[in-house]
């Protein structure tokens, strides 16, 4: 699962050369690399902080927790926390998960689109 | 109009609406069979998604589930949901930018090895006909209580319907379907929690009115909250308080490793990740998980307020009563044995979690049997205990106390004294519930043999018409087994449901996110780690459910694990026997690597995609 073992191995392969022969693609195709790992560690990285918050909100606060939580009671309302989290609150913050993921990946995609142009500009 | 006249109209009216869609989308090639033509917006395909996932098990089991369990339902409710956050962080947009048309075309290519392949497609079968008869029973349980036709003619109905609009559109055919039938669904779901919710609480929303006060009308004051109202009933019945964690059978872990095992087997169910490839791009792989689960929640957010309200309804109109004040769904149900009343004699109706609780379900008894022991129950009432054989002891004997969960949700409008028109609603959204998860797993079934075994591995050099016709052959032939599930139901029928996710997370989900996220693990590690994964898992759930085994601790736990959360195990052995053979193998070849880089990069501009320009494709 660890990216820097996948880097390692991936550094003679030039993605952008695969079809092409000329010598120019080479470098562009090197720095397209260096852009994927980039990216690939930013993905990495945004996964690993909601994939945390998931363990959090479903795992964590609707089942190791639950029983603590269960002493508290959301004001106004008849749930008790853990109950609630079982209930409904993890499906709320499911659903926000994937929100931001998607957002997030949105911009992410974008940047990496851009430098893509960019290093076939310069190619 | 009566409730029966305006079941058949729903459900009319909406297998019409179904072959007209079938119709307008039929399809020539396999690219519109097996993926739509990955023409489909993300929108649409999350409808798609949330109507191919919610399953008869969703929409009629689910709440009645959650009505009996308390919190411990809430495994379900996570579970199915949880799984979706892996599936749009971990599989969806990977899959998509892989671009085949099948689960078991990645992993095949992936691990380059078509012993790889067969096995990944041998467990998308056996995932999805055991799921699938699950789907005909339901249909058969709708059919045979709402519009009163024999159980068997209800399921050659609904083989037909899911016939037509299979053969005819395949994927596509399928995705505008369900597209209608998540509307279908989801009102039918909704309308009637929602006026249950008004009648309860005085709340519109039924997601808010779980956590407010009861109606003074119905608490006899105000203030009292519903789930208190609940607790205290429960306290007084000796039931276990519905809002505590772990009692019972449900401690800590077996919650954790069922939620766990429910949240992994949905990220690798085969039906549900192939609906990831009928999308334009990987952007639109992403949002459409969003959407699924956005419009899975309509459902899964109102199904813990149904449970509730249903277990209010059940327990208050029933416990206490005697014949004449009962009402009159209580007779409708009792003929299809979903709940019994086995009296002590006295006359009024006590339902509670001890010795003198008077109402059971028929369970899988046969119709037979049933009879011998209601008469000899009523033998032994006549004789004063002197002949016959108490029908309570019996029925409890064989684990049959309480009403069957499928009532639930069937019968809560009923309950609630709702209009005939929205009780004929349920009948049409259960139905539609049922075909759609049918149809989403026959095409499964139907693309892991025409492509992956017939065309991948037999017949390379098969035309693309020749294709389309195994396609739709094998989809003809997978209706008929599923419907004959569905008319002779194996007895284990609702076991085997947890053996699906149990061999879903065991196999696809450790093989598929350590061959996107590793470039190192190699072909035999993989193999190895699927059928080590799915080995255990299998023996085990087969060993508990049919050969009585005693469930494991591991030396660790308290209780042993159930098994529909021995997937979790199964998984993390998948995991161990890869990772731990992989430095003892051989790095995978230069394809391979570039296969990966190009799985991962968002862009087009990425890597040459061997898919693409194979000339197949």
């Amino acid at each position: 699962m660890s990216d820097s073992t996948d880097s390692a191995g991936s550094k003679g392969t030039a993605p952008d050369s695969a079809g092409s022969g000329s010598a120019s693609v080479d470098s562009a195709g090197s720095r397209a690399a260096a852009a994927l790992r980039r990216y690939w560690r930013a993905n990495i990285r945004i996964m690993a902080v909601l994939l945390g918050l998931w363990a959090l909100a479903g795992l964590g606060a609707g089942i190791l927790f639950a029983d603590t939580l269960n002493a508290y009671r959301i004001s106004g309302t008849g749930f008790p926390l853990g109950f609630w989290f079982a209930h409904q609150g993890s499906i709320i913050v499911f659903v926000l998960l994937i929100l931001a993921y998607c957002l997030y990946m949105n911009r992410l995609d974008n940047r990496h689109r851009r430098e893509l142009e960019t290093t076939r500009q310069e190619g | 109009m009566s409730v029966q006249a305006w079941t058949y109209f729903f459900v009319a009216l909406s297998f019409g609406l179904y072959l007209f869609i079938a119709w307008r989308t039929r399809v020539r090639d396999t690219r519109g069979f097996y993926v739509a033509g990955r023409g489909v917006p993300a929108a649409a395909n999350g409808m798609a998604t949330a109507a191919d996932w919610m399953s008869a098990a969703s929409f009629i089991s689910m709440a009645g589930l959650i009505s009996t369990m308390g919190y411990a339902g809430g495994v379900y409710l996570m579970g199915w949901t949880g799984g979706y956050v892996l599936l749009a962080l971990l599989l969806a947009p990977y899959l998509r930018k892989f671009g085949h048309y099948t689960v078991p075309d990645f992993v095949g290519d992936r691990f380059a090895s078509d012993l790889a392949r067969v096995v990944a497609v041998s467990c998308a079968i056996f995932i999805s006909f055991t799921y699938v008869a699950g789907q005909m029973r339901g249909v058969g349980v709708v059919f045979s209580r709402f519009l009163e036709v024999d159980i068997h003619i209800g399921v050659i109905i609904g083989m037909a319907i899911v016939f037509i609009y299979a053969t005819l559109g395949g994927m596509k055919g399928i995705t505008w379907t369900q597209v209608a039938q998540y509307w279908v669904l989801i009102t039918a779901f909704l309308i009637p929690a929602i006026a249950i919710s008004i009648k309860l609480t005085g709340s519109p929303l039924p997601q808010a009115g779980l956590g407010t006060t009861l109606e003074p009308s119905i608490a006899g004051q105000s203030g009292v909250y519903l789930l208190e109202k609940l607790n205290q009933i429960h306290a007084d019945l000796g039931f276990s308080s519905y809002t505590s964690t772990f009692v019972g059978g449900w401690d800590k872990v077996n919650v954790f490793c069922v939620a766990l095992a429910l949240m992994v087997g949905t990220a690798g169910l085969p039906h549900v990740l192939v609906r990831f490839y009928t999308v334009k791009s990987v952007r639109a792989a992403r949002w459409s998980a969003f959407w699924a689960l956005l419009f899975i929640s309509l459902l899964y957010l109102t199904a813990p307020a149904t449970a509730a309200f249903a277990r209010y309804y059940m327990i208050d109109s029933l416990n206490g009563k005697t014949a004449q004040e009962l009402p009159s769904w209580f007779e409708n149900w009792e003929k299809t044995g979903l709940i019994l009343w086995m009296d002590d004699g006295d006359g009024v109706m006590r339902y509670s979690a001890g010795e003198d609780n008077e109402i059971f379900r028929g369970g899988s008894l046969s119709h037979a049997e049933l009879s011998s022991v209601q008469v000899n129950h009523q033998a032994w009432l006549d004789s004063d205990g002197a002949a016959g054989a108490d029908g309570r002891t019996a029925l409890r004997a064989r684990g049959l106390s309480g009403p069957d969960r499928d009532i639930i949700v069937l019968a809560t409008p009923e309950m609630a004294e709702l209009a005939s028109w929205i009780i004929a609603l349920v009948a049409a959204g259960g139905l539609a519930a049922a075909l759609s998860t049918a149809s989403g797993l026959l095409l499964v079934i139907s693309s892991s043999v025409s492509h992956d075994l017939y065309y991948r591995v037999l017949r390379p050099n098969a035309s693309e018409s020749q294709r389309l016709s195994v396609g739709r052959g094998v989809i003809g032939i997978a209706v008929i087994v599923a419907g004959v599930f569905g008319i002779y139901p194996p007895g284990f029928v609702s076991q085997v449901v947890a053996f699906a996710f149990g061999l879903a997370a065991a196999s696809f989900f450790p093989a598929i996110v350590l061959g996107i996220f590793s470039k190192r693990v190699g072909t035999i590690p993989a193999v190895c780690g699927i059928l080590a994964g799915i080995g255990f898992t299998a023996f085990y759930i087969i060993a508990c459910v049919f050969f009585g085994m005693e469930t494991w601790t591991f030396g660790l736990f308290a209780n042993g694990i159930s098994p529909q959360g021995i997937g979790t195990i199964g998984m993390l052995i998948n995991f161990a026997v890869t990772l731990g053979l992989t430095p003892l193998f051989p790095r995978p070849g230069k394809e391979i690597e570039a296969m990966v880089d190009s799985v991962r990069e968002p862009e087009d501009a990425g890597p040459a995609v061997q898919i693409e320009t194979a000339p197949e494709h």
